[in-house]
């Protein structure tokens, strides 16, 4: 039954194999159709003259939305063993990488972040606990701070002595009640629903969330109080009235998944909401270019942080979002001194919508090393109290949160894991636009899977779980506020890295 | 080439840890008492400590040479008593220095040689720098170069007394009975990890600046990262070290009150910050956005004093005892109730002070500031 696949834009047979297999058990199949009407990418066919459904496996990209859906638990999907001559150098990706291009002659491109097995080094890194000689503290009788404030701090504050007045000036600081935020994610990117139920969520659970380069839909200005505004370098959906209603304003740099170059919403996925959101006509490519065209150096920089200040009254927080890169420690430092508020760090791990896969797989360093080496520099500077990190890029769980806090951020961001909570299997597919979760699509049809209610509560109840966890490990360790644990490296013992990756880490081996 | 670090943490730990017993009593009259008090009440906490420190702090001590940095310092040869005697005759103008007198028989461990100077900074000091800061710099060169010496006192009209061994036997080692001063703290001291070296024992000081502690602090990695912003070199590896030098910065450098310097060693709660009248909100806001890293966690009772004033704080969920003690012109602060009823039975008023509440009494002004506050939880 399998037609003869062909490349979409060059008509070429494919000599790709399948990857995925997809199992159904006939006898539990009842041929209702759900399975058929899931799928983002046509997998599933009713066979009009058996009246069997039967599937297109070479299309399946194993998001497993069949497999949550269909009612009587038929399906499966498994891995496409097929096995070529096993070649440490040739391997399957590789091959098939190369077929690829030859039937398109274009550039691989690829959602979500970097796959390959590069070293987790939140994997070896082990936390303290108390023991005798000071009491572990337990939450659930005793309080348990997880408050941060995102924005610069002064070198000193100056009181009156007499009426306790507080004399210096301070800049303007979002108070957030878990140190966990979610990472930009345009509307375009993602479905409205999903920035809906993130703005949400955010509310809810006294932090933020960030709408990414595309702007922001007026349906959601309600949620301004909770929201970052991002502005990137197509500028897209950048106004007087976006600026006022933001909590705080990221001027978006590079982004851990694309170090370096710039972003393509192609033209299907700017339906009428995105088009009058993005300030753009209907259909067509948004691009935005690899660098901001005003910002060819630091001190241009400078100038657009201050730019943002003014229009915006210094009312709020200006940061500026840099992917993790080489000279990240030297360039953040450049940053501070511009006048960022807060530096985002976007590690190898950083996810996207779209980026050329082999930017995905080959750019940036992991966002472990450019944390623990940004801290150093900005304390060794001095000044690292004038501005708070923000770090993300494969941020998993509650573990990696508090490792990263031990490490020296202020707060982390999230946003692959945001999407997990509401039902990404990660099956790296948001550039064909085609999201069976209805999450990075903006066709009608698939979007409406994303019911804002539900997906707000599964945000919720993943940043309350995570909260939870962290204060069971910060009481562990004797501590009862957050800020107690940034940049507290002691509490942090390493396994199985080299003294070089140890040094840059700050951090001693297990056992020392 | 000698370390202090390494004497003070030989097996490179993390950090110094130590528990303790801590015992502090202020005349707010200003009158000057002799020691026997005190040393007997640090001696009936004999068990809170393990016979590797004890130490005293004492105030209005030399009213001779009261305008005089007094320089206590321990040296380990000869040789470096020569060459630090040298640095200090180019650093200072020296008006009088002398042998620390001792009771060679008294039951301590391997003393040093001890003794004190009486100095002036006069013209040594750079241009626009401060007498204060001439004096600190100095005494972190000495304490981190490369002789065996240490700079153990440098405060004007006070001292600080400390060795290894318990804290009564310290005091008899020093002839402490002999002193008088109208403020005392003392300190016994039960180290885990440490060695016995001298220089570790308590008070730690600064200038005037004296602690004790009793405790374990979780948060000293961030302390110290956020201290070394400041220049500060915590050689020595103890969250006294740590808690001395926010002390320091807070209160001489940043010209903070005392009690405000408190909130942030041991800061409100959000919560309780949240139900404060918005001017005192604004202020607490401020103080634990910017001093954050300063926030001790984990358990502590500090006595910190300094010229007039004596102040006593635990952490703010008190998981170190203190308890305080008013008779007459006499204000107590102890770990233990017990050490103050052997001194003074007929107490005017005796209490536990909240967590992180911090008690501050100060001479001449009689009414130990806080102390309302106290009474009215």
């Amino acid at each position: 039954m399998a037609s003869p696949k062909l490349c979409r834009r060059t008509q070429l047979k494919t000599y790709l194999p399948t990857k995925f297999i997809v199992e159904r058990d006939q006898d539990r199949c009842i041929q209702c159709g759900v399975c058929i009407r899931q799928c983002g990418w046509g997998v599933h066919e009713l066979d009009e003259e058996d009246g069997v459904v039967r599937s297109h496996d070479e299309l399946c990209r194993a998001c497993h939305r069949c497999v949550s859906f269909c009612p009587t638990g038929a399906l499966n999907i498994r891995e496409n063993t097929l096995s070529y001559r096993r070649n440490a150098n040739w391997r399957g990706e590789v091959i098939e990488d190369i077929l690829r291009q030859a039937e398109s002659g274009g550039i691989l491109l690829t959602g979500m972040g970097n796959d390959k097995e590069y070293p987790i080094y939140w994997d070896h890194l082990l936390l303290n606990a108390s023991q005798v000689t000071n009491p572990s503290i337990d939450p659930l009788r005793e309080p348990m701070e997880l408050r941060t404030y995102l924005g610069a701090k002064p070198d000193r504050l100056e009181v009156d002595p007499r009426t306790l007045e507080v004399k210096t000036p301070l800049s303007s600081q979002v108070g957030l009640e878990v140190p966990i935020m979610f990472s930009a994610m345009s509307f375009g990117a993602i479905s409205f629903n999903v920035h809906e139920a993130l703005a949400r969520a955010a509310t809810e659970a006294g932090t933020l969330y960030n709408t990414g380069e595309g702007g922001l839909d007026r349906r959601l200005y309600g949620y301004g109080d909770h929201t970052i505004v991002q502005v990137a370098s197509g500028r897209f959906g950048v106004h007087q009235d976006y600026l006022d209603v933001g909590r705080a304003i990221e001027i978006k740099i590079g982004q851990g998944a694309k170090p370096g170059i710039g972003g393509h919403l192609p033209g299907e996925k700017v339906s009428a909401d995105v088009a009058a959101t993005r300030m753009i006509p209907r259909g067509t490519d948004a691009l935005s270019p690899a660098p901001h065209h005003d910002i060819y150096s630091i001190e241009d920089l400078a100038q657009l942080i201050y730019a943002l200040k003014e229009a915006t009254n210094y009312s709020k927080p200006v940061g500026v979002k840099i992917a993790a890169v080489h000279n990240a420690a030297a360039i953040a430092s450049g940053v501070v001194r511009a006048g960022a508020d807060y530096v985002a760090l976007d590690g190898l791990r950083g996810a996207t919508g779209a980026a050329p896969k082999v930017i995905r797989d080959n750019v940036g360093i992991p966002i472990e090393l450019a944390l623990a080496s940004v801290d150093r520099r900005l304390r060794q500077e001095g000044i690292r109290n004038r501005a708070s990190i923000v770090v993300g890029g494969g941020i998993r769980n509650s573990g990696d949160v508090i490792k990263a806090i031990a490490l020296g951020a202020d707060v982390v961001y999230i946003a692959t894991a945001a999407l997990i909570a509401i039902g990404c299997h990660v099956c790296q597919s948001c550039h064909t636009g085609r999201c069976s979760w209805g999450i990075s699509t903006t066709d009608p049809y698939l979007a409406k899977r994303i019911n804002p209610d539900i997906a707000t509560r599964r945000l919720v109840n993943l940043l309350r779980g995570w909260s939870l966890e962290i204060k069971e490990m910060l009481g562990g360790m004797g501590i009862n506020a957050l800020e107690s644990l940034r940049g507290n490296r002691l509490h942090l013992r390493a396994v199985g890295l080299t003294e070089a990756e140890m040094n840059i880490l700050g951090v001693r081996p297990a056992g020392s | 080439m000698f370390d202090n670090q390494m004497r003070a943490n030989p097996y490179g730990d993390d950090k110094v840890m130590a528990a303790c017993s801590i015992f502090g009593m202020i005349d707010t009259s200003g009158k000057r008492v002799g020691g026997q008090g005190v040393i007997r009440a640090i001696a009936n906490m004999h068990d809170r400590s393990n016979g590797l420190g004890g130490g005293f702090g004492i105030y209005g001590l030399y009213p001779e040479l009261s305008e005089q940095y007094a320089l206590h310092v321990m040296y380990g040869d000869r040789a470096s008593q020569r060459a630090v005697e040298e640095y200090l005759r180019e650093s200072f103008d020296v008006v009088h220095e002398e042998e620390i007198p001792c009771r060679r028989q008294a039951r301590v461990h391997k003393p040093p040689l001890l003794r004190r100077y009486f100095v002036d900074v006069g013209s040594h000091a750079a241009f626009g720098q401060g007498d204060d800061d001439y004096v600190v710099q100095r005494v972190m060169e000495i304490n981190g170069g490369s002789h065996d010496a240490f700079v153990f006192s440098s405060g004007k009209d006070m001292g600080v007394f400390k060795g290894v061994g318990y804290p009564e036997d310290v005091a008899d080692f020093f002839r402490l009975d002999e002193y008088q001063g109208y403020l005392w703290t003392a300190h016994g001291r039960f180290p885990t990890n440490s060695q016995a070296w001298w220089g570790g024992a308590h008070p730690f000081s600064l200038l005037d600046l004296t602690v004790v502690h009793n405790g374990e602090i979780s948060s000293y990695g961030s302390n110290k990262a956020y201290l070394e912003m400041y220049d500060y070199q915590c050689t020595l590896q103890t969250d006294t070290e740590v808690i001395a030098y926010a002390l320091d910065l807070l209160l001489r450098r940043h010209r903070l009150p005392i009690e405000l310097a408190a909130k942030v060693l041991a800061a409100p709660l959000w919560s309780e910050i949240d139900r404060l009248e918005p001017r005192e909100r604004a202020l607490y806001i401020a103080l634990r956005q910017t001093y954050g890293s300063l926030l001790m966690n984990g358990p502590f009772t500090i006595i910190v004093a300094r010229q007039g004033e004596m102040i006593g704080l635990t952490d703010r969920i008190r998981l170190r005892p203190l308890t305080a003690a008013i008779k007459d012109d006499l204000f107590f602060l102890s770990s233990e109730e017990s050490a103050i009823r052997l001194i003074s039975p007929d107490l005017d008023r005796v209490w536990t002070p909240l967590g992180g509440e911090p008690l501050v009494a100060r001479v001449r002004s009689r009414e130990a500031a806080g102390l309302e506050e106290a009474l009215v939880a």
